[in-house]
């Protein structure tokens, strides 16, 4: 504690009086996630510290209790105080934080945003680490789906709340390729359930669609909660070759389903490299050797060579991970 | 009390209480031995706590700039105080500053120049208040589940208002008030103190705020004294409104835009400032000087543990134990000065 404050102490010191580009403290790195205990940031964060413990910068976290829009911007404040070189943040609001980023950038603070950007505010941060190529995600679900149930049949999506942003955009996408690719033309959406993310009433929707639909062959739930809830209704139900469940799901969640034989595959991206990918850009643009504008290359050990697109948006990767029965054992997260 | 109606020839002179058991405490003892008192001396400790936390902490400028993440709050929570010394509590005024924020915004998007769309907010603000004041008084339910069923009432229309997305786009002189500097002191701030100064005198040297702590000592009693206790309470609930309406602009201000979660939960936080003011529950007692010092308590906590990067959990446990000593502190006080 004591040594950390005194570190960080030195760092704000030398900031102040030589100018950060003669610093040779190390860069500090604050992540602020939306909230806490949340298994998914703290695998982000788990890569934030790999990258650091490789890079030699120093990496704290801190998280409000809430995910509510303004719960951030008093952590942004104080990490402006303590001064820190860079701020990473998924942030709870796209336009909340707008003017303590502002304030932030104008003391030299380098403001990044992880997972999700901020639409329309993009101005107001450096940088956008995304975890993937998002309009990939509807298609790349029915493909999945598809490929196990021979291109064929009733198929349903159980999505999360009926206004949530992510998961429409990718059901419209999912409703797009199914209308437009003729590879698809028998595969007939007859329902989109909605479970709230929220497990018990997942489960539940999931049940009426099996009552329901008697010749579903397959469901799509592009949401973690919903995934794992319809696994364990087919599961339970004994299912698991009538019914098809893909979605997109985290390892440590579905693990026991991939094992068991109820799911073949599912989907998710690594948000463990998004913490990778950040770390090391943000030492990077710290000690110029990576410029942060739209063109740029640079590599990171493990990912490959990455490409800063417009508007210094950055993907991890460009298509999903799937996760199945032979590479399930990688996955920690 | 029981001394002036034992007393036959009472009636035609002002009532004069009059103590006869004990003599009165040395005035230094009841000076020290107040909660106002307790709440300095931890505001004293918390600074002291804070600064040695963090070597970023001691900055006046930030530790001002930090407050007015909570000043919001605390301005609503010295209307609160009034309300709870009259017996009664109001926990709404979260839920009524995001839903005319966003009656604001959303007046604002529909085109309405900017000062009718304030406007709108301030009486939105009225008409909430004068809600839970006519379930109060009028129906004479209790408050406290009248104002738990308009939190939830009040929040459900904001979000029916604005739905999942943020109103901003707001002009530039509107956004920014607590970037807006008198010296080093923001405008919030300011606002803050001189709505404190105002409430205190009213509370402290006004015919009103005698009745308020009368009402709320015994309301049998001070409906029998000839005062408008419903016209007070009334009063005391519309002014929570407005004063809600007031902050849910200021914090539109603030972040440029408005959300219907805006304030979520904040109707905890302005319950801890009052009761952390040694303000008493059960009402009747307490006053604006210990809400003002509550405040700025809660300011250096959060504000302290938050630069020493302290995690939250641990940070809510600390407000959590306050809140609680606090209550204790308060009541044992209270319990042995009479005021």
């Amino acid at each position: 504690m004591l040594r950390r404050n005194l570190m960080l102490a030195a760092a704000f010191g030398a900031a102040l009086f030589s100018g950060a580009a003669y610093a040779a403290d190390p860069v500090s790195i604050v992540y602020i996630p939306k909230n806490t205990g949340n298994p998914y940031f703290d695998s982000i964060i788990k890569g934030f510290e790999d990258g650091c413990k490789k890079l030699g910068c120093e990496f704290t976290t801190v998280a409000p209790a809430s995910a509510e829009a303004t719960s951030q911007i008093p952590f942004v404040t104080a990490q402006i105080q303590r001064g820190v070189n860079v701020v990473a943040i998924s942030p709870n609001s796209p336009d909340a934080l707008n003017q303590v980023f502002d304030r932030a950038r104008a003391k030299g603070t380098l403001i990044l945003s992880v997972n999700s950007d901020l639409p329309g505010n993009e101005t107001h941060r450096d940088a956008a680490i995304l975890p993937v190529d998002f309009t990939k995600t509807g298609p790349s679900q029915v493909e999945l789906l598809g490929k196990q149930i021979g291109y064929e049949g009733e198929i349903a999506i159980l999505s999360a709340t009926t206004d949530a942003p992510d998961q429409n955009v990718w059901i419209a996408a999912m409703k797009d390729s199914l209308e437009k690719d003729p590879k698809y033309a028998k595969m007939k959406l007859v329902t989109i359930a909605y479970g709230d993310d929220d497990p018990q009433k997942s489960t539940t929707e999931t049940e009426a669609l099996l009552a329901n639909y008697p010749n579903l062959k397959g469901i799509i739930s592009p949401t973690t909660v919903g995934v794992a809830a319809a696994a364990q209704v087919v599961e339970t139900a004994k299912k698991a070759d009538q019914v098809k469940v893909v979605g997109l799901g985290t390892p440590n969640q579905m693990r026991r389903f991939i094992e068991n034989g109820t799911v073949e595959a599912f989907q998710l991206w690594s948000p463990y490299n998004q913490g990778l990918l950040a770390a090391h850009f943000a030492v990077g643009v710290k000690d110029g050797s990576i410029k942060n504008e739209a063109g740029t290359v640079f590599e990171v050990e493990g990912l490959g060579k990455v490409t800063v697109d417009e508007n210094s948006v950055i993907k991890t990767q460009a298509d999903l991970t799937t996760f199945d029965k032979a590479n399930i054992a990688d996955f920690n997260f | 009390m029981n001394s002036i109606d034992k007393s036959p020839v009472a009636s035609t002179t002002p009532r004069i209480v009059v103590r006869e058991a004990a003599a009165p405490r040395p005035r230094w003892q009841v000076l020290l031995i107040r909660p106002e008192t307790v709440t300095l001396l931890l505001l004293v400790l918390a600074t002291i706590v804070a600064s040695h936390l963090s070597p970023f902490f001691a900055d006046l400028g930030f530790i001002l700039e930090s407050s007015t993440y909570y000043i919001e709050f605390a301005i609503v929570a010295l209307v609160l105080t009034l309300v709870i010394i009259s017996g009664e509590i109001d926990l709404s005024p979260a839920a009524q500053m995001a839903l005319s924020a966003c009656l604001f915004g959303t007046a604002f998007k529909a085109g309405l120049p900017m000062p009718v769309a304030m406007g709108v907010s301030l009486l939105a603000g009225l008409v909430m208040g004068a809600f839970n004041g006519f379930l109060v008084t009028v129906l004479r339910l209790p408050s406290i589940i009248v104002t738990i069923g308009t939190l939830i009432l009040y929040r459900g229309l904001a979000q029916v208002l604005a739905g999942d997305k943020s109103i901003g786009g707001f002009p530039g002189w509107f956004v920014g008030i607590d970037y807006r500097m008198v010296g080093i002191v923001p405008v919030p701030v300011l606002v803050f103190v001189a709505a404190s100064l105002l409430l205190g005198l009213f509370l402290g040297i006004t015919i009103y705020g005698r009745q308020i702590y009368q009402i709320g000592t015994s309301e049998i009693a001070a409906i029998h004294a000839g005062i408008r206790v419903r016209r007070i309470k009334m009063g005391l609930f519309i002014a929570s409104g407005i004063t809600s309406s007031i902050a849910g602009l200021m914090v539109a201000s603030r972040l440029g835009s408005v959300r219907y979660d805006l304030a979520s939960g904040a109707e905890l936080t302005m319950v801890l400032i009052v009761m952390l003011g040694g303000t008493y529950i059960f009402g009747g007692r307490g006053s604006i000087l210990g809400t003002f010092l509550a405040a700025w308590l809660l300011v250096i906590i959060a504000t302290g543990m938050t630069v020493a990067n302290i995690a939250i959990n641990a940070q809510l446990t600390v407000m959590g134990l306050l809140l609680i000593v606090s209550i204790i502190a308060t009541n044992a006080i209270y319990a042995r000065s009479q005021r």
